[in-house]
């Protein structure tokens, strides 16, 4: 593809239940573009983790994703609180999600873990009170 | 060892089977999400005991093969449906997470 395809998906922190529809859709969108299987895994769980995070701990936000001939780019903005401790939070174990969280399965801390160990590239950026945002790129 | 095979091996409840075909490639048993993205491979098959839509997204993202669901956890009927529609093989056994396995590993 010459020019690269943006898609663009509100993250919505109120519906649990229908988190993960943004990377479920863009996992279908990098299957029609003839993405490789494994560069589409990569893409799908790393956008994953960053969505059901919006959801779970900065009540929704934003996903864009920026398709190129080169690179799959996922930014992932939100309003939330912010992370006090960037560096404690990407410690796998490392988690303050609630018990109602934990008893669906999440706040296990391997969400930002696995988020960089998918990425070939991973930027957080957050400010207390402000919110976060989270670039991740996925070489393909 | 195929899906289709695997059901009738092991006597699994269909919940729902949009690739009975699909090739069997390795296991991955656990319940906490994260762990199980972070961890498991495209083609395994995922041992659990969750059932809430989650469960779906995780078996669509991971692209495993097949979702047991063990010690016949009670489901929702949504999340069977959401299964359907994302094509996610769904199936269930009465059998606890370790028997299952230990019975799934000498087939496969
Ligand atoms: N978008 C976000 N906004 C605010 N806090 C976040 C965000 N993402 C992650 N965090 C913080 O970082 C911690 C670790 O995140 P993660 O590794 O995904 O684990 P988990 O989601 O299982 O708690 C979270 O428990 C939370 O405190
Ligand atoms: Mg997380």
């Amino acid at each position: 593809m010459s020019e690269p395809l943006v898609f663009t998906f509100d993250v919505d922190g109120e519906n649990f239940t229908s988190a993960g529809e943004a990377s479920v859709a863009m996992k279908k969108n990098l299957r029609m573009l003839g993405i490789s299987p494994e560069a589409i895994r990569r893409v799908a769980i790393a956008m994953y983790e960053g969505e059901i995070n919006m959801v779970i701990h900065a009540g929704g936000g934003k996903a864009t994703v920026t398709v190129s001939s080169d690179a799959v780019k996922i930014i992932l903005e939100d309003k939330g609180p912010g992370i006090a401790n960037v560096e404690l939070a990407m410690k796998e174990g490392f988690s303050t999600a609630p018990e109602n969280i934990r008893n669906l399965g999440f706040g296990a801390g391997m969400g930002l873990p696995n988020m960089k160990k998918n990425a070939d590239e991973m930027t957080v950026e957050s400010t207390l009170g402000v919110g976060t945002t989270i670039t991740m790129t996925v070489n393909i | 060892m195929t899906v289709s095979e695997l059901v009738k091996s092991l006597d699994l409840e269909i919940l729902s089977m949009t690739d009975g075909t699909r090739e069997i490639k390795g296991a991955y048993a656990g319940d906490l999400l994260s762990w199980v993205m972070g961890r498991a491979s495209a083609g395994n098959v995922w041992a659990t005991i969750m059932t809430n839509v989650n469960v779906v997204a995780v078996a669509s993202l991971v692209d495993m093969s097949a979702t047991v669901i063990c010690e016949n956890s009670e489901i929702g009927d949504d999340v069977i449906e959401t299964a359907k529609q994302k094509g996610i093989n769904l199936l269930r056994t009465r059998l606890p997470i370790y028997e299952f396995t230990a019975a799934l590993s000498r087939l496969i």
